[in-house]
Order: C-alpha cells, then structure tokens, then sequence
C-alpha cells in the first residue's frame, strides 16, 4: 500500500512548492491589477500631482525614471560593450583578465544601497554635481555595468570564431572586424541584455535615495542638475511617509501597477527581440 | 583609407578597450575604499571594539552609541527566515521543473520565475504593507504585521527566482548517464532525485543557496517597508527589526555630512559589503567545484 502511495505523496510534495511560487507571482499581480486598474486613467498618467500628493497624476515621476534610464544607458551601455569587446576579443589568460572578471562578478554581487553611499560620495560629494539627475543616473550606471559585461560578452561568445577569421582573412584590421562583422551579428544579444538590465534599473530605488530623487518636485522632472521624481520613490514614499496613508493607498496601487507595467513592457521587449533573432538564426 | 592609418586605429581603438576593462577594478577599488576610508575616520571617533559588540545602535541619543550588534542580528533573523522558506521551496521547483516536468511545461514555468524575478523590490515591500502585514496581523493578534516574519516572507519571494534558475541549471547540468544508471539498477524517479541527481548537484545547489543568501542580506527597500525599523534589539520573528541595509537607508538621508554619524553609516555598509563579499565568494567557489566536477 505505502509502496504504491509515496510516489504519489512525492510528486504532490514538488508540485506543492512550484504551485506555491506560482500563486506569489499571481497573487502579487493579481491584487495588483484588481487594486491599481480601477486608479489608472489618461489623467493619472500625464498630469501632476495636486493638493499634497492626494489627488492628481503622477507625470513627473514617469517622466523622471524614464531620463533616469536612459541617462544609466548613456553611461552603462558604451562603457559596458567595450569592456565585454575587450574581454572576449582581446584578453588575454592572464592575472589582470582574471581579476577584472572577478571584479566583475564581485560588483554584481555589491548590495544597491552601497552603490547609493558611494553614488553619494563620488557623484554628488566628490565631483560637486550634488544631489541631481545626473548623479543618480550615474549611480544607476555604475550598477547596471557588471551586467550589461556578462551579458554582451556572452552574446560575443556565441559568434563563431570563423566569422572573425573571415573578415582579418580579406584584409580587416582586428578593429574593422569586430566594428563590422562580430558586433553586428550579436547586436540582438547585446541589445537583449541591455533593455533587461534597464528594465532592473527602472525599478531600482536604493541607489537613487540620496543621489537627488525627491518626493515633490515644482513642475516636471528633466533637468539633468536638478532634482527629480521616480516611480519606485514615489511608490515607497506614498506607501511608507505619506501623512494620509488610507487616503493615499488607491494612488500607491496605481504607482505600483504603472512602474511594473513599464519593467514588464521592457522585459517584454527583450524577450521579443531573442524570440525574432532565434526565429533568424 | 591608408593602411597605416587604419592600423594607427587599430591599435588606439584596442587601447581604448582596455582602459574600459581596467575601469571595471577601479570601479570595486573605488568602492572599497571609499568604505574603508570613512571606516577609519569613524574608528578615530569610536573604539572598533565597541562597535563590534555594542548591543545598541543610538545614534541621535545624548550619549550616541554605536553598537552594529541589533542590526547584524537583525539581517541574520530576517535573512534565516527568508531561507528557511525559500530553500526547499526553491529546490522542490527546480525539481520538479527538472526532473518532472515536460518541456511544454517547463517552457511555462521558466518565464513565470522570470516574471518573477523582473518585480522591482519595492513593489514587493509595498504588498507586504498591504496583503502581508494584515494578515500576519489577524493571525498573530498584533497591531500592525510589520515584524521579521513579514520581511522573510518577501525576501523568500525575492531569492526563490535566483535558487530556482541556478539549481536547476545545476539539474540540467548532470549527464544523463547518472539517471540512467540508476534507472538501469531498479531505482524510481523519486529515488534518483534524492539519492543520485541531488548529492550529485550539490555543489551547484550550495551556490545556488549562497546566492540567495548574498541577495537577501543586501536587499533594501523590501525589509525597510516591512519589517517596522524599531531600533530595539531585535527579540525574534514576531518583533519589528531594523536590518543594516535598512538603517543606512533611512539614517544616511538626514546625517549632517562628515559627522560621526555619518561615517558610522559608512562603517556599517563596509561590514555589510564584506560579508556579501565572503558569502558570494563562497558560492563562487562551490560553483567552480561543481564545474571541476562535470568536467572529471
């Protein structure tokens, strides 16, 4: 009888803690579409808030994490493909590739909040941009970096070595076949990774809390020197510091629902972009 | 375009490429010693000594004291807890989307996780004021559920997508020969998985662990909205905690620059930048044992 059961007993216990996963992601966005839709209207989204933050849009904040990423972008994108050229089309097997790969990984490992305090120490402090949109989306640059490497060095990976050799065999110098053959060919892998790691940027907080996010701005977050509003700070603050919690908390859900409708719309994005080059290859 | 001036290039370009992969040490030198520098500056105001083992952290009292102990103990209860119920939870998916599954299932499965991972923290830490925090609430009889047990509970959620994707790779990883050799000797599925697919990965499931636990213990945002910040020494599950992480975040937005405060926040985000530093380097090791391993 025992013998006939347990595999059954067995099975039902794996099926019980991937059922269990499953019901948090669909719980979380389960109550996040009942609780956020009902607070999402075309005023939500392009007017500015009002009457101390209790009614109105929450325009500003969008507009803010939307700079915000691309600033990260300016800074991460350039720097982090060249680093990952380097590694995989230049390094050599010796003991500074080794320890660039090591601080590589170690710095993708560095907690957020620790690249706040020194977001604030080298931006803000140190080179006089004080707390601003730019210091903050540095600050979100030097985060995304270590996974914007990984993720182009392994689409370089995947580029046959016979590519390279084909284009140094008609006559290119090294810089003419990565820039024309190699970089192309990976491009939707490149780009893959990087719209992933904006779309962790874009919901990041700690990082941006003292390098110039702020909870009320006058007017409209754009200017690169100035302070400025995200979602994920608004979202904290409205549910966390707000002196009218309870009168707040529909705004809270609409915040939440918006700011993980644009992760999930860039998630998407990449995925589309590896499903098409799959679809090429 | 002449030869030499497209070699001229050539050899400018590579420079230029090599300077960005050295930024990348900088980058961790920087922040290391960024810490480090604003540590001692701390220890010229505060015995290391008391820092180490002071039991309370006061930092706005007229008689300030630093002591780190509440707020390592603090990560420790709410980074167990979030373990105790991501770690087998993680394992039994991996699992079963390894060992189980089919692959049209697998291909549902895998995105979900994804999905899941792709949530930002705050997002999180905001459902554990409103659906966790409640609930624990009614069930425990308190007045607000913003306690330890609420903060593991969304951290588990937070590491579960990390244990999954690195245990199942882990799974995937061992040769079909292991299974099959087990099979051929009478064993069911289910003791395969514990007694030869398991043992066999484990090197790769401890990485997997460490670094779930390495996320955990740097995470923010989700412990700063649910855990309550009580400055108290931390009494267990049921009681509000005040995590490193969480201190730093709420603290470091009001200290005057350059006070003792200030780099008393420093020094507490050093201690943490270690020990997420040992615990990624552990995992990092059981990985590469696991490799060595699939390579023999």
């Amino acid at each position: 009888m025992m013998k006939k059961l347990s595999p059954v007993i067995e099975w039902f216990t794996l099926l019980f803690c991937t059922g269990t996963v499953l019901l948090f992601l669909i719980a979380i966005l389960w109550d996040l579409v009942v609780r956020g839709w009902p607070s999402l209207s075309w005023q939500f989204i392009t007017a500015l808030p009002s009457e101390g933050m209790t009614k109105g849009g929450i325009l500003p904040a969008i507009t803010g994490t939307v700079i915000l990423t691309l600033l990260t972008a300016v800074l991460a994108v350039p720097l982090g493909i060249s680093c990952a050229i380097y590694l995989n089309e230049y390094a050599k097997d010796n003991w500074v590739t080794r320890l660039i790969r090591a601080s590589i990984r170690n710095l993708s490992g560095v907690p957020s909040i620790i690249y706040g305090l020194f977001g604030l120490a080298l931006f803000v402090q140190g080179m006089h941009m004080g707390t601003s949109m730019l210091a903050a989306g540095f600050t979100l640059g030097l985060l995304s970096l270590p996974y914007i490497i990984s993720t182009t060095e392994e689409a370089l990976r995947r580029i046959p070595a016979s590519t390279r050799e084909a284009a140094l065999g008609v006559g290119a110098t090294q810089f003419e076949s990565i820039r024309d053959v190699v970089l192309p060919s990976a491009l939707p892998g490149i780009l893959t990774g990087v719209v992933l790691t904006l779309s962790r940027a874009a919901g990041e907080t700690a990082p941006i809390l003292f390098t110039g996010v702020a909870f009320y701005i006058n007017g409209s977050s754009g200017y690169l020197n100035q302070e400025f509003m995200a979602l994920p700070y608004h979202l904290y603050m409205l549910s966390t510091q707000h002196q009218a919690i309870e009168q707040v908390r529909p705004l809270a859900y609409g915040t939440a629902l918006v700011l993980v409708m644009v992760v999930f719309l860039l998630n998407l994005t990449a995925f589309y972009i590896r499903y098409k080059y799959r679809n090429n290859e | 375009m002449k030869l030499a001036a497209r070699e001229t290039i050539d050899s400018f370009v590579k420079v230029v490429f090599r300077t960005t992969g050295l930024l990348v040490i900088v980058i961790l030198g920087g922040i290391f010693v960024m810490l480090m520098w604003n540590t001692i500056a701390f220890f010229a105001h505060i015995k290391p000594l008391d820092f180490i083992t002071g039991t309370q952290w006061n930092p706005a009292g007229s008689h300030a004291s630093y002591g780190i102990m509440p707020l390592m103990v603090s990560t420790g209860i709410v980074t167990l807890g979030s373990m105790m119920i991501a770690i087998p939870l993680g394992i039994g998916t991996a699992a079963f989307m390894s060992e189980y599954a089919n692959s049209r299932l697998r291909n549902i499965l895998k995105p979900m996780v994804e999905m899941l991972a792709a949530i930002p923290s705050v997002a999180i830490g905001f459902l554990g004021i409103v659906i966790v925090g409640p609930e624990i609430a009614k069930l425990t009889h308190q007045a607000n559920g913003l306690n330890a047990l609420n903060g593991a509970i969304l951290l588990a959620i937070m590491a579960l997508p990390t244990i999954i994707t690195v245990t199942e790779d882990a799974l995937q990883a061992l040769p079909a020969t292991y299974r099959e050799a087990s099979y051929s000797v009478g064993a069911n599925r289910w003791q395969t998985l514990r007694k030869v697919i398991i043992p066999a990965a484990a090197p790769g499931i401890i990485a997997a662990v460490m670094l779930g636990v390495g996320r955990a213990i740097g995470e923010t945002m989700t412990v700063l909205m649910a855990t309550g910040n009580a400055s108290a020494f931390p009494k267990g599950f049921f009681h509000s905690v005040r995590t490193i992480t969480a201190t730093i975040a709420i603290e470091m937005g009001e200290v005057p620059y350059q006070t003792t405060h200030y780099y008393a926040l420093f020094a507490i985000a050093a201690v943490l930048f270690l020990i997420t530093l040992l615990v990624n380097l552990a995992g990092e090791y059981f990985v590469n044992r696991y490799r060595k391993y699939q390579a023999a």
